[in-house]
């Protein structure tokens, strides 16, 4: 596999699956998680060099996991996804250490070059 | 009290009923109607008391004067009858105290009878002759100009009712002579007791100067009458002596009658005064014409009324301009509070939809997100798997998926950018830069479709305060709607400049396609498009919140076949409410 790993979080199972599958076609070794706290376990154990994080999910919002993630490895780069259309989150999300935020639904390739582009940082 | 207060009521009830005014109602005539009703209530209100008013003064007026003018002629008629009484006394008098101071001896002496006749003609004036008649009717004197000596008076009745009465006071009559004359005749006895009479025959010309000392107007008259309505001095207008006067009427009493008549020889309404005279059964008749009599109050009657209507015209003058004036501010301020309501009305609208929209753009683009990474892992799928059967169809299938996906993503992309507008920050900027950014992003477009742009921007403009983003997408979506309008090869002037001390104003003018009034009309509903799928209707709208959001106006004109002109006006200074959050 790659040496580009990438861990998705998103409580949408189906969504992310087909992600990870595309990515993984693509050569990127892509893991899923479906809340935050599944996040964590994933993170301690394979510190994947970019997180894609969705900002709305039961239990740990985006931003709570963003957060945590930072404080357990700040080199680990995050893209946030939103299908909400305020950009406030986003730009708040920004400001806590995130790399970029992208819109749902989101095309592969610009997805992949910003996971390229965030893992290079 | 009750009664004021019930006119209070019925006042405000008439004037609810008029003025009542139903904003529902969408009629244009609506303030015609108004302004109608006001008139009439308003001239209802000051004619009344005016035309009330006036007629009370009319009849008020009528009244006084009638009495002004009947008090001056009542007098007349008294003096004069009091005239016509005195000198019948004084001639009865006379005739009496030659009877009583001669004998019938001596009076039956001519030379004597024609001394007396002399002296009474000379001293008093109006005796014709004096005659002596005894007691078997026989004249057996006479004094005169005529020959009327033994002449037989015995059947005549004036004879017997001075044998009666003692004396006896005739009508004016013809006689013998031939010329109206009237007769005095009184009775006394001889001693041996035999009765005679003194018979002294009278000119009517005394009577006719007392008439003559009236001074009476030229078109007014006056005459005596006998019980008979027969007349009996000269009249101007009424019939000669001794003829039939067809006004006086008969009198019993002794007061002034007055009556007012149809004049018989044709000039209109008389004034008839009559009165009886004492000493004789004789009437004094004075006519007038009411058109004499009333000559003032008929000059007073039209100055009145020509007051009364340039009253009249002033009211209706003030009423109208009043009431058009009311109008016209209720129309005004009507006017304004409508289009209020409307941008009001429209901005709730833009905030309802802005905010659905978002719920409604969240809701989809997670789905849309599942839809779109299937479609995408088939496509992976089927493009790595060489012996994938019918491939090039299937792949078909899911480019199709994902580009309507795509579709979906810039609907929901630009909805959420509608609800995003109301997030306002302001900052100091220059409003040509901003021109000049956004132009930059239509450079390319504008070369490749060879499309002239005419800038003319104010170099001098002062730095405003609005908000950078919100202002470019503002540009860009009129300049979007402005590049889609013309052909190849069309042109888009921009210009800007200081509308005034607070305003800065920029147009963007294109010679293309234009709109017609009702799409004009439409242009700022949302989801309102012309252009056949390929617009989402929601640039224009996005554009009218963001400028009322900014404090600033919108203006379009546009002609189909000759083009579209969109006028933005900024406000210099950041408006007071800052916007929604």
């Amino acid at each position: 596999m790659s040496e580009l790993s990438v861990l998705l979080v998103d409580d949408e199972i189906d969504f992310i699956s087909s992600l990870a599958e595309r990515l993984r076609l693509r050569k990127i070794d892509a893991d899923t998680a479906i809340s935050g706290e599944d996040a964590f376990k994933l993170i301690t154990a394979k510190r994947p060099n970019v997180v894609v994080l969705d900002l709305k999910m039961p239990g740990l919002g985006g931003l709570e996991v963003l957060k945590h993630i930072k404080i357990l490895d700040a080199s680990i780069q995050v893209i946030l996804l939103t299908g909400h259309g305020s950009t406030r989150e986003g730009i708040e999300g920004m400001r806590l250490g995130a790399y970029d935020f992208l819109m749902k639904p989101v095309d592969i390739d610009e997805l992949i070059e910003k996971i390229r582009a965030a893992s290079k940082t | 009290m009750k009664l004021y207060r019930k006119i209070i009521n019925s006042f405000k009830l008439i004037s609810h009923g008029f003025l009542a005014y139903h904003e529902d109602i969408e009629s244009p005539h609506r303030y015609t109607i108004l302004r109608r009703n006001i008139i009439i209530l308003m001239i209802l209100v000051t004619f009344i008391p005016l035309f009330s008013m006036a007629g009370i003064n009319y009849l008020q007026y009528r009244n006084n004067m009638k009495a002004e003018i009947q008090a001056p002629l009542r007098l007349l008629m008294g003096k004069t009858v009091h005239s016509f009484d005195l000198l019948l006394k004084e001639r009865l008098s006379m005739v009496r105290s030659v009877a009583s101071s001669y004998s019938f001896e001596e009076l039956s002496d001519e030379e004597t009878l024609n001394r007396l006749h002399r002296v009474l003609k000379k001293e008093f004036g109006g005796f014709i002759d004096l005659g002596v008649i005894n007691e078997n009717g026989f004249q057996v004197a006479y004094a005169g100009p005529y020959k009327l000596q033994g002449k037989d008076y015995s059947k005549q009745e004036w004879y017997h009712e001075v044998e009666v009465r003692g004396f006896y006071i005739s009508d004016v009559f013809m006689g013998y002579r031939g010329f109206p004359h009237l007769a005095i005749a009184v009775q006394n006895y001889t001693f041996g007791g035999t009765n005679w009479t003194l018979r002294a025959t009278l000119d009517t010309k005394i009577l006719d100067s007392i008439i003559l000392s009236m001074e009476l107007s030229p078109e007014s008259d006056a005459f005596l009458v006998n019980n008979a309505a027969i007349v009996q001095t000269h009249s101007k207008y009424y019939g000669n002596v001794l003829e039939n006067c067809s006004i006086a009427s008969e009198i019993v009493a002794q007061n002034i009658t007055m009556s007012e008549e149809e004049d018989p020889i044709g000039r209109g309404k008389i004034l008839v005064l009559q009165s009886k005279l004492t000493m004789a059964e004789f009437s004094l008749v004075i006519v007038r014409p009411q058109s004499v009599l009333l000559k003032s109050w008929y000059t007073l009657q039209s100055e009145m009324f020509f007051l009364l209507l340039g009253s009249c015209v002033l009211i209706v003058i003030a009423v109208f301009k009043t009431a058009t004036f009311l109008v016209n501010q209720i129309k005004t301020s009507d006017e304004r509070r409508e289009s209020a309501f409307r941008e009001l009305e429209h901005t709730q609208k833009l905030s309802s939809i802005g905010r659905l929209a978002a719920g409604v753009a969240h809701e989809i683009n997670n789905p849309m997100a599942i839809i779109d990474q299937k479609a995408g892992l088939m496509k992976d799928l089927i493009e790595v798997d060489e012996n994938f059967k019918d491939k090039e169809r299937f792949l078909g299938f899911t480019n199709s998926i994902i580009s309507s996906v795509d579709r979906c993503k810039t609907i929901t992309h630009r909805l959420l950018g509608f609800a995003r507008r109301m997030e306002v920050r302001f900052e100091f900027l220059d409003i040509n830069e901003v021109i000049r950014e956004v132009l930059g992003f239509l450079d390319k477009e504008a070369a490749y479709r060879r499309i002239l742009l005419a800038l003319d921007l104010a170099s001098d403009l002062p730095a405003i305060q609005s908000d950078k983003g919100q202002l470019q997408q503002v540009f860009l979506n009129i300049l979007t709607n402005s590049f889609a309008a013309i052909e190849d090869g069309g042109e888009v002037s921009i210009k800007s400049w200081l509308f005034d001390s607070e305003t800065v104003a920029i147009s963007i003018e294109d010679n293309g396609c234009g709109m017609s009034r009702e799409t004009l009309s439409q242009i700022f509903e949302p989801f309102f498009s012309t252009k056949k799928g390929a617009g989402t209707g929601l640039g224009l709208p996005i554009t009218y919140g963001i400028i009322k959001k900014l404090g600033g106006d919108f203006k379009v004109e546009s002609e189909l076949e000759k083009g579209t002109q969109f006028t933005v006006f900024l406000n210099m200074t950041m408006p007071n409410n800052k916007g929604e959050g």
